[in-house]
């Protein structure tokens, strides 16, 4: 009777079975913070009263939102986040030579793995639902209370069903694949629900691509987005996991609110407008847009093959001169295995620049804020008004593939057209 | 427990960015979250809010961002309950946990104006508009979440459960 999302709680929480709707008490896996929720959740922590992290292994904090320190109050963030690391003796801290944008950063370190249940203080922690893991986002008193006792309360979810069929022609990417997804349902269209993503179309997605569905579930309001684990999956786990682990799939009577069959063959590139991410058009229906900037890079799109896309479309070509295209590898090591393939040096020979990891624009922080009236076509995952900068610009968002072709164009490209 | 105060009314998907723009989150001074609160949505609303006043909005309020700074802007700047038709489950959860207390109810949602004065009953879950002469009722809060806001929050809940 139970969804995959349900018997990975039921289990954490001691539990035969959960029901929709009921309320748990699950032990925690992995809790994880950043630069920006980790010092109010350490603020937190402290007023509790108790000495120690419930287990210094378990908790993971990076510094990767305004990193290398954009100003001074981020210097004294990440500096009271290093602190309390070393205070606590939290072993995976991860200082700005190794770090990476967090949920690139954690599964490529093989700290996140099926049946786990991960809480982080930021929105996208969903994303490790591509390895079939239950996570979700919370805030930093909730991460502060699992910190010291080492599991919280859960609201067991409802689910809606996405069967994924087919396979997605060129240029069709998990990014088009989530904003298909997030354009037909709503940004409130899985509220309070797991989306549970199987079907035969999955074996055609790389972990990537699942990586970027996964990532943006809450972007359609989703509590978690998981995956069935496949052969693909455990391919990628195999020498990243030391954990033993257990693999969950969905009984075949479990109860879903809703089904949605989706034939992937049947998709095209996927551009959201602003200012929300369900606001989308297929790149037919996009019109001339001009552009200011483009960003590839985020948690939701700064992985190896997401800039392999970027340099088979940009190499040995310029960009478009009224243009700035800002480029942010996601983790070191994706930025070293760039480097190595020749990617970054076509990047900048093309004419764009490449980051150090950061979160940096996606949020506004900094790294390609946007002045009064300009537009930016951006990988990452949120169009909202002043995401990017000013209230009266604009963030339209797309996959790594339409904004390496835009690069070229000065305008919201199909990479088919390059 | 009742609170009253004079409604903002915004409408739906009202995101963490509007409530509390990143170019803040250097800062988690709750003064300094409560001086920007809502102004890339409302301009006017730091000027105009007084302590006890009441955030009505309609669907998925506080989306996006997990930034626990949302709700305590919100609460900072002197509101005593927000109420809309639903909420984005990150900041609801967060709202609990900080003990900003926060309604689901569609009929206020869709018939408290901007300036009305509402009165809230949170253990009935009993919305009144005075100016409008209109009662609604929200679901009042399930007794575990309840039990949270009773606490104080979740921190002092904790702590009780820790038994410090």
């Amino acid at each position: 009777m139970m969804t995959m999302t349900q018997k990975i709680l039921a289990k954490a929480a001691g539990l035969k079975s959960v029901k929709a709707g009921q309320l748990i008490e699950a032990k925690l896996d992995l809790l994880l913070a950043n630069d920006i929720t980790g010092p109010v959740a350490i603020n937190e922590f402290n007023k509790i009263g108790v000495t120690d992290v419930f287990d210094k292994a378990k908790i993971v904090l990076v510094p990767d939102h305004f990193v290398p320190n954009k100003d001074i109050k981020s210097a004294e963030n990440s500096k009271q986040l290093r602190e309390f690391a070393k205070g606590q003796g939290v072993i995976n801290y991860f200082e700005v030579g190794e770090m990476g944008i967090e949920h690139c950063l954690l599964p490529e370190k093989g700290l996140v793995y099926p049946g786990s249940v991960v809480i982080g203080a930021d929105s996208h922690t969903c994303t490790y639902g591509a390895v079939g893991a239950f996570s979700t986002g919370v805030g930093s008193t909730d991460l502060a209370c699992g910190m010291a006792v080492g599991s919280t309360w859960f609201k067991a979810p409802a689910a809606i069903k996405f069967v994924l069929k087919g396979e997605p022609p060129k240029w069709v990417s998990g990014k088009d694949i989530i904003l298909h997804i997030i354009g037909m349902i709503g940004v409130d269209g899985a509220l309070y629900k797991s989306m549970e993503f199987v079907g035969d179309g999955i074996k055609y997605l790389s972990m990537d691509d699942r990586f970027t569905i996964s990532n943006m579930a809450i972007e359609a309001g989703g509590k978690n987005g998981i995956f069935e684990v496949d052969e693909i999956c455990l391919s990628y786990l195999k020498d990243r996991v030391t954990n033993e682990f257990e693999t969950f799939t969905a009984d075949e009577d479990a109860v879903y609110d809703m089904v949605y069959e989706i034939d992937l063959s049947q998709l095209k590139p996927t551009v959201a407008f602003p200012h929300l991410p369900d606001n989308t058009k297929t790149i037919d229906e996009v019109g001339d847009v001009p552009i200011d900037q483009v960003i590839i890079g985020s948690c939701t799109n700064g992985r190896l093959e997401d800039l392999r896309v970027a340099y088979e479309i940009m190499r040995g070509k310029k960009v478009d001169n009224r243009l700035r295209v800002i480029i942010i590898p996601g983790t070191q090591q994706i930025y070293l295995d760039a480097l190595k393939l020749g990617y970054i040096e076509e990047f900048i020979k093309a004419g764009a620049v490449v980051s150090t990891p950061t979160c940096g624009p996606c949020l506004g922080g900094y790294m390609g804020i946007l002045a009064k009236g300009e537009r930016a076509l951006s990988t990452t995952n949120r169009n909202f008004v002043g995401r990017m900068g000013h209230t009266e610009s604009e963030v339209y968002l797309c996959s790594p593939a339409v904004a390496a072709a835009s690069a070229l164009t000065g305008k919201i490209t199909g990479p088919g057209l390059i | 427990m009742a609170v009253k105060g004079k409604a903002f009314k915004y409408g739906d998907n009202i995101d963490t960015d509007v409530i509390i723009p990143a170019r803040y989150l250097s800062s988690s001074d709750e003064k300094e979250m409560a001086a920007h609160c809502m102004e890339d949505l409302d301009k006017n609303f730091v000027k105009e809010v007084e302590a006890g006043d009441i955030i009505v909005a309609l669907k998925n309020f506080g989306c996006g961002s997990s930034r626990e700074h949302a709700p305590l802007a919100i609460k900072s700047s002197g509101v005593s309950c927000v109420i809309a038709k639903t909420y984005a489950r990150i900041f609801y959860r967060n709202s609990i946990c900080i003990g900003l207390p926060i309604l689901e109810c569609d009929e206020a949602a869709d018939n408290i104006s901007k300036g009305d004065t509402v009165e809230v009953d949170f253990s009935s879950g009993k919305i009144t508009n005075i100016t409008k002469n209109e009662v609604y009722y929200a679901e009042p809060f399930p007794e575990f979440m309840q039990g949270i806001m009773d606490s104080g929050g979740l921190i002092n809940q904790t702590r009780k459960k820790l038994g410090l």
